[in-house]
C-alpha cells in the first residue's frame, strides 16, 4: 500500500509546523525524510500515524483518506515506530511485541495461538527471540530499538513509519537496524538525520525545509552540494562511496556554508 | 541475586535455559489470582471471627449463610454481632482494598508514572475538605460517622475533579505532567482549608473524630455505606480490564499508542473520570487511607509483571487482602482503642515497597 501526502498542514502546539507538504511514500519501497532540526519530519510523521490531525490537507492510504479510517483500521495498516522511550512498569519483551497485536483485539480478548505465532515470528525477525522473557528496561538501545520494531511487525503493517530510528544507536547498531529495513520490503517512511544512511538505504528522498517539501527524487538526484548549503547550511562534496557505489556525503566540518562567501564579501567591503 | 519475585517462572514459549538475572517474566496470574482468592476468604473469615467477642469460623459461615438465603437468625447466637457488625466492615476493607489497588493502577498508567498515586490528582483532599466540613461545620446530618459525612466527601471530591478537569484539560488531552501539576496544586489548595478547619475544630470530641477519619478508618462501616463501593468497585475492574491492552500501550508513550489505534485523548479523559469517581467513592467511605494504591500495584507488578491483563485483577484482590488484615491488626492490636488503618498501612507499607525496591535494584545490577 502506498501513502499519498497532499498539501499537509499541521499544528503542534498552536504553531503550524508543516505547511503544504506533498510526498509519496511508493508500495514496497524506503522513503526517505530528511531536512534540519524543526523542519517538520517528526510532525508529519505524527499525522501518518494519527498522533496528530492536518489542520489541512491529507493524507492517503492506498488512495483513502485517513479521516474516512477509525484509529483501529488504520493502525492495521500502519506501524508506528515513535522516538518515545516509554516508562519503567516492569513490561517484558514479549509484553511489548504483545502490544503490536492491540488494534486486532476486542475487549476482554486474550491472545490466541495465531497472536502469539505472529508475536514469535515477529521476534525472530528481530533476532530477539531469546530475549523475549527479559524485563524490557534492561535491554541496551539498540535491543530495545528492535523490540519496538519487532512490536511494529507484529502489528501485520502495510506501511512502517519511523522516526528517527537510529538516533542514540551505535554504527553497528545502526547498521544492522537499517538492513533489516532493507530486507523487509514494506512501504517504509522513514526520517533519518544521518543523510550518508539516507543515500544508502532509501529508494527515494523528500527533503523538508521549513514545513514543505522542497525536492524529491533518487538520493543522487537530490543531495547535491548546492542543497546540502541551502537546506542544511553545510559545505559538502558528494562522491561514490568506495565500497558500495551509493553517494556518499564528504561534509566539510570546518566551516558551515557560507563563511567563504560572507569571508570574500567581508573582504570585498573592507578592501 | 535471583529474588523469590523477581525470578523467572518458565513460560511456555522461551526456553528456560537462559536464566538471566534480569529476566522479569512474572508468576503465572492465574494460580497466582487463585492463591489471593482463597487467602482473602480466609482472611475476610478471621475478621469476622476475631474481635472483642470469639466467634468459630464455622458459625461465622453459619449466620452468613442463613442470612443469604433468607431464613430466620437462630436466636442466641451472634448474629447481630457478625451480620450488622463484622461482615459489613470486612466486606468494606475488602472492597475499598481491591478499589485502591485498582486505582493505584489506572493512575500510575493514566500519569505514566509507577510512583504515581491517586491522591496526587487532588480528588481526596476535596473529599478530605467536604468531610471534615461536614464534621467541624456541622453540614452533615448528625456529623457521625455516617452516610452525610460521606456524602459531604464524595461531593468534596467530585467538585475537586472538575476544578482538575477545568485547569489540566487543555487541548483536550490530560498531559500526565499537566494533570500531576494542576491535580497537586489543587490538592495542597483545598488542605490548606482543611487544615484551618481542623485548627478551628469546636471541641477535642470533633479533633479527634476529624484525626480519625483523615487517616482512615473503616470503623463506620454498615451495609448502606457497603451499597455504593459493591457497585463502583467490580464496575471499574470490568470497565478498566476491558481497557486493559490500551492501558498497555499508554505506558509506551502517546505516540505508540496512537500508532496501535488507541484513541489517546479519549482513554485518557474516561481513565481520569473514572479514577476520580472511584477515588472519590473510597475515601468518602473509609477515609484517605495511605499508601495502599501506591504500594499494591508496585508489588504485584513486581510479581506478574506490568501487562495489565494480569495486573488489574491481582492487584484487586491484592488490595483487598491486605486491607482485611491490616484491619484486622487495627481492630485488635489494641484492647483500649482501635488504630485507624491510614496508620497502620504507612507503617507495614513504607518498609515493604523499601524491601521490594531494593531487590528489585539488586536484580538489576
Amino acid at each position: 500500500m502506498r501513502i499519498d501526502i497532499e498539501d499537509l498542514h499541521v499544528a503542534y502546539t498552536g504553531r503550524t509546523v508543516v505547511a503544504g507538504a506533498h510526498l509519496v511514500a511508493a508500495e514496497g519501497e524506503i522513503t526517505g525524510l530528511v531536512g534540519p532540526n524543526g523542519s517538520g519530519k517528526s510532525t508529519l510523521l505524527r499525522s501518518v500515524y494519527r498522533h496528530l490531525k492536518p489542520t489541512a490537507g491529507r493524507v492517503l492510504l492506498a488512495g483513502t483518506d485517513l479521516r474516512e479510517l477509525t484509529p483501529v483500521q488504520s493502525a492495521r495498516h500502519i506501524a508506528a515506530l515513535p522516538q518515545e522511550r516509554g516508562g519503567d512498569f516492569e513490561l517484558t519483551v514479549h509484553e511489548v511485541v504483545a502490544m503490536g497485536r492491540t488494534p486486532y483485539k476486542r475487549a476482554f480478548a486474550g491472545d490466541d495461538a495465531a497472536d502469539r505465532d505472529v508475536i514469535a515470528r515477529a521476534l525472530a525477525g528481530v533476532g530477539m527471540t531469546a530475549a523475549a522473557g527479559r524485563r524490557f528496561t534492561t535491554l541496551s538501545g539498540g535491543e530495545r530499538q528492535r523490540v519496538l520494531l519487532a512490536r511494529a511487525f507484529a502489528q501485520n503493517p502495510d506501511v512502517l513509519v519511523l522516526d528517527e530510528p537510529t538516533n542514540h544507536l551505535d554504527v553497528r547498531h545502526q547498521v544492522e537496524l537499517l538492513a533489516l529495513l532493507r530486507t523487509q520490503r514494506r512501504t517504509t517512511l522513514v526520517s533519518l538525520h544521518d543523510l550518508n544512511a539516507a543515500a544508502s538505504v532509501c529508494d527515494r528522498l523528500h527533503v523538508l525545509h521549513a514545513g514543505a517539501v522542497i525536492a524529491s527524487g533518487p538520493p543522487r538526484q537530490v543531495l547535491t552540494p548546492a542543497l546540502l548549503a541551502e537546506v542544511f547550511g553545510v559545505r559538502a562534496a558528494v562522491v561514490d562511496h568506495p565500497l558500495t557505489g551509493d553517494p556518499l556525503i564528504a561534509f566539510d566540518h570546518r566551516a558551515p556554508a557560507g563563511t567563504e562567501t560572507a569571508a570574500a564579501a567581508e573582504m570585498a567591503t573592507g578592501g | 541475586m535471583i529474588s523469590a519475585l523477581s525470578s523467572r517462572s518458565s513460560s511456555r514459549r522461551t526456553s528456560t535455559t537462559d536464566a538471566s538475572p534480569d529476566d522479569a517474566r512474572g508468576l503465572p496470574a492465574g494460580p497466582l489470582a487463585l492463591v489471593l482468592a482463597v487467602a482473602l476468604l480466609a482472611a475476610l473469615t478471621a475478621a469476622v471471627a476475631w474481635g472483642s467477642t470469639s466467634i468459630p469460623p464455622g458459625e461465622v459461615w453459619g449466620v452468613v449463610w442463613r442470612r443469604l438465603s433468607g431464613e430466620a437468625p437462630r436466636p442466641g447466637t451472634n448474629d447481630l454481632i457478625v451480620w450488622q457488625l463484622r461482615v459489613p466492615r470486612a466486606v468494606l476493607a475488602a472492597l475499598v482494598g481491591a478499589g485502591l489497588g485498582l486505582v493505584g493502577t489506572a493512575v500510575q498508567a493514566l500519569v505514566r508514572n509507577p510512583l504515581a498515586d491517586p491522591y496526587l490528582l487532588g480528588i481526596s483532599n476535596g473529599a478530605s475538605l467536604g468531610a471534615v466540613a461536614s464534621i467541624v461545620l456541622g453540614l452533615g446530618a448528625g456529623g457521625a460517622l455516617g452516610l452525610g459525612l460521606s456524602g459531604a466527601a464524595f461531593a468534596g471530591a467530585l467538585a475537586t475533579f472538575a476544578l482538575v478537569w477545568a485547569v489540566a484539560r487543555r487541548g483536550g488531552g490530560f498531559a500526565p505532567l499537566r494533570l500531576v501539576l494542576a491535580g497537586v496544586a489543587i490538592g495542597q489548595f483545598l488542605s490548606g482549608f482543611t487544615s484551618y478547619l481542623v485548627l478551628r475544630a469546636g471541641d477535642e470530641q470533633q479533633t479527634h473524630s476529624v484525626l480519625f477519619w483523615l487517616m482512615g478508618s473503616l470503623s463506620g462501616a454498615s451495609w448502606p455505606l457497603v451499597a455504593v463501593p459493591a457497585v463502583v468497585v467490580p464496575a471499574a475492574l470490568l470497565w478498566l480490564q476491558a481497557r486493559a491492552r490500551g492501558l498497555n500501550a499508554l505506558l509506551m508513550g502517546d505516540e505508540t499508542a496512537a500508532g496501535l489505534g488507541v484513541h489517546v485523548t479519549r482513554l485518557r479523559r474516561e481513565l481520569f473520570t473514572v479514577t476520580s469517581v472511584l477515588t472519590g467513592v473510597l475515601v468518602a467511605v473509609s477515609g484517605a487511607i495511605a499508601f495502599v494504591a501506591l504500594m499494591v500495584p508496585h508489588a504485584c507488578r513486581l510479581v506478574v509483571g506490568g501487562d495489565h491483563r494480569r495486573l488489574l485483577p491481582v492487584s484487586a484482590l491484592f488490595g483487598a487482602l491486605l486491607l482485611v488484615v491490616v484491619d484486622i491488626v487495627c481492630r485488635t492490636a489494641m484492647d483500649s482503642q482501635e488504630l485507624p488503618v491510614g496508620v497502620v498501612t504507612s507503617l507495614i507499607g513504607a518498609p515493604a515497597l523499601l524491601y521490594l525496591l531494593n531487590r528489585r535494584l539488586g536484580s538489576d545490577s
